[in-house]
């Protein structure tokens, strides 16, 4: 008969394997063979040699792709400046809607997050492309214009010529607001409800406005919340694939598409797997900056 | 003073109310456009020229289309299932258990849900590729097997943070009193934590479900030939052109979405009565 211990330790055994081995098996080892391929070096067409070789990374500093790393921070930055200035306001409407509203509008923010993320790119696409609904509005608004013009006796405006709204960085920024900005909008609403609605009262009470209020007492409560929702948004945002190769142009061309023309076109993998590995690398970064920015704040539960 | 409202009521701000409706504006008039641009009985997609249901009759008679759309959902249901139970097991582990090293287990568990997507698919594709070569030849649903595997090692780790946060609310001496009246372990977790982690259960899994149908990168990395699945063979539609038939295939999943989340919603209301 099994003893108690013995018992135990089975129940353990049987709780701990299986998801350890899963995500040693299917995760840690796919991992670990791209970061042993970064070592590596093409041998003819498929045979890759792992010699511990730095030409990888060397190759990655290069000028080209390192102006390709600064540009993707740059448009992730972007993208998260203008969902939280986007966000913020709709996060306050909402903790302050009333008990009717606010689930409704929580749904509302939520549901597009659900929604596949190749449709809403394919329905920003729509709107945006040469004889989409963007430059059919403006054209509209344009022959109005030109209307209104010779009415009141002036040349009408010239002939109506769409701008080319999509395959530019334009695109990509719109894009990836477009996908993110629940990511945005949830943690701000989660760290703004949290906070001490009197001490809002207590602030304008004592005669400061409305936006001293705002930047003295409710930016710096919610700041981790707002440090969240920046991770959260940032991270994803820079390793974006899908929408600056659907809404992009030559020339907005972020990291992740680099990385699979090497995998695919380029058939560069060693190469590709050494880009993968900075990428990562750049993304621990930011997640180890909040870390130590929250450090010494209690646990708010959103933190990634 | 013309109007007065409480110092709080930012809301009937109309500088706030413009605000809200051009988010939301936003947000759905591309998605609406879509929607109803699957009726259109034209090719262009840009002027309304009257009502039609032509593209989904198109769409039921896509075979490729169809073979894809049931592969997704094939998928997102076995990964869900596989998720549900590593997830869980991956939640109780933590929970209960102290044990040596349980830190790099936790970060381990958590790793996934920060890896970038494009890092993740590559890490797939090189471990299908050269170390487990995944028979093409297989009969369904075992094809899909590679890209199951996929999906589950991103799906479980939020069924695990779903189900540890419920977790965190049980309360441990009911377990300890079906142990005095003589549970085993088995039957302990089986009558006493699992009823507790149900909630959890069904959100992490529709979760899980959601973000395996949603999944473009990973999959398009691991999908071969014969494993197309929906967001793929989407992608492939749009890089020839832009045609009411993917507006009316996008609709349906918008629709399956909604219904999903409807469910989700239901269920968490009933479960909020009933605790």
């Amino acid at each position: 008969m099994a003893t108690r211990t013995q018992e135990r330790r089975l129940a353990f055994l049987a709780t701990a394997l299986p998801p350890i081995a899963w995500v040693v098996v299917f995760f840690l080892v796919p991992l670990g063979i791209v970061w042993a391929y970064s070592f590596g070096q093409n041998q003819g067409l498929t045979e890759v040699d792992i010699s511990g070789t730095f030409a990888n990374y060397a190759r990655a500093l290069q000028p080209l792709y390192l102006q390709i790393f600064a540009k993707s921070i740059f448009v992730a930055g972007v993208t998260t400046l203008l969902c939280l200035i986007i966000g913020f306001p709709v996060a306050l409407a909402i903790v302050f809607a009333s008990e009717r509203w606010r689930p409704w509008m929580l749904l509302l923010i939520m549901l597009p997050f659900w929604t596949n993320l190749l449709i809403r790119t394919y329905a920003l696409i729509a709107v945006l492309r040469t004889e989409g609904y963007a430059n059919f509005t403006l054209e509209w608004l344009w022959n109005q214009g030109s209307w209104l013009l010779t009415l009141v006796g002036l040349q009408p405006l010239g002939d109506f010529t769409p701008l080319q709204l999509l395959y530019n960085n334009f695109a990509v920024v719109v894009g990836l607001v477009y996908v993110h900005l629940p990511f945005m909008v949830l943690p701000l609403y989660a760290a703004l409800d949290r906070l001490d609605k009197s001490l809002i009262e207590a602030s304008l009470d004592l005669g400061a406005g409305h936006f001293r209020t705002l930047f003295s007492i409710v930016v710096p409560l919610a700041l981790p919340g707002i440090l969240s929702g920046i991770i959260i948004t940032f991270v994803p945002a820079l390793g974006a694939y899908l929408t600056p190769d659907l809404l992009g142009g030559p020339d907005s061309q972020m990291i992740a598409n680099v990385i699979e023309r090497q995998f695919k076109r380029a058939n560069d993998w060693p190469f590709g797997a050494a880009l993968s590995f900075l990428l990562m690398y750049a993304t621990f970064a930011v997640i180890a900056f909040r870390a130590y920015a929250a450090r010494g704040q209690p646990a708010d539960g959103h933190g990634i | 003073m013309a109007q007065r409202r409480a110092p709080l009521e930012y809301n009937r701000l109309w500088q706030m109310r413009l605000w809200l409706f051009a988010v939301f504006f936003f947000l759905y008039a591309p998605l609406v456009a879509l929607i109803a641009f699957s009726f259109n009985d034209s090719k262009r997609n840009t002027v309304w020229r009257g009502f039609t249901l032509n593209y989904y009759k198109k769409l039921f008679g896509n075979e490729d289309l169809l073979i894809a759309f049931g592969n997704s959902l094939t998928i997102a249901f076995l990964a869900t299932l596989i998720s549900l139970v590593i997830g869980a097991l991956a939640a109780v582990l933590l929970w209960r258990y102290r044990f040596m090293g349980k830190a790099v287990v936790e970060g381990a568990f958590t790793l996934p849900l920060v890896v970038p997507e494009i890092c993740m698919g590559v890490a797939m594709l090189l471990f299908f590729t050269r170390v487990l070569p995944w028979p093409n030849n297989l009969i369904w649903p075992l094809n899909l097997g590679s890209i199951i595997i996929a999906h589950v090692s991103f799906c479980f780790p939020f069924v695990a943070l779903v189900v540890r946060a419920r977790l965190a609310s049980f309360n441990k001496e009911q377990e300890e009193a079906a142990r005095d009246l003589g549970a085993n372990d088995w039957q302990a977790f089986r009558d006493v934590l699992l009823p507790h982690i149900r909630p959890a259960l069904i959100a992490g899994g529709l979760l899980a479900f959601t973000l395996s149908l949603d999944d473009f990168v990973i999959t398009f990395f691991t999908s071969g030939p014969d494993t197309i699945t929906f967001p793929v063979k989407v992608y492939s539609m749009l890089r020839f052109s832009v045609t009411p038939e993917v507006n009316a295939a996008s609709t349906m999943l918008i629709l399956l979405t909604i219904v999903l989340m409807v469910v989700m919603m239901a269920m968490q209301s009933r479960s909020q009565t009933k605790a």
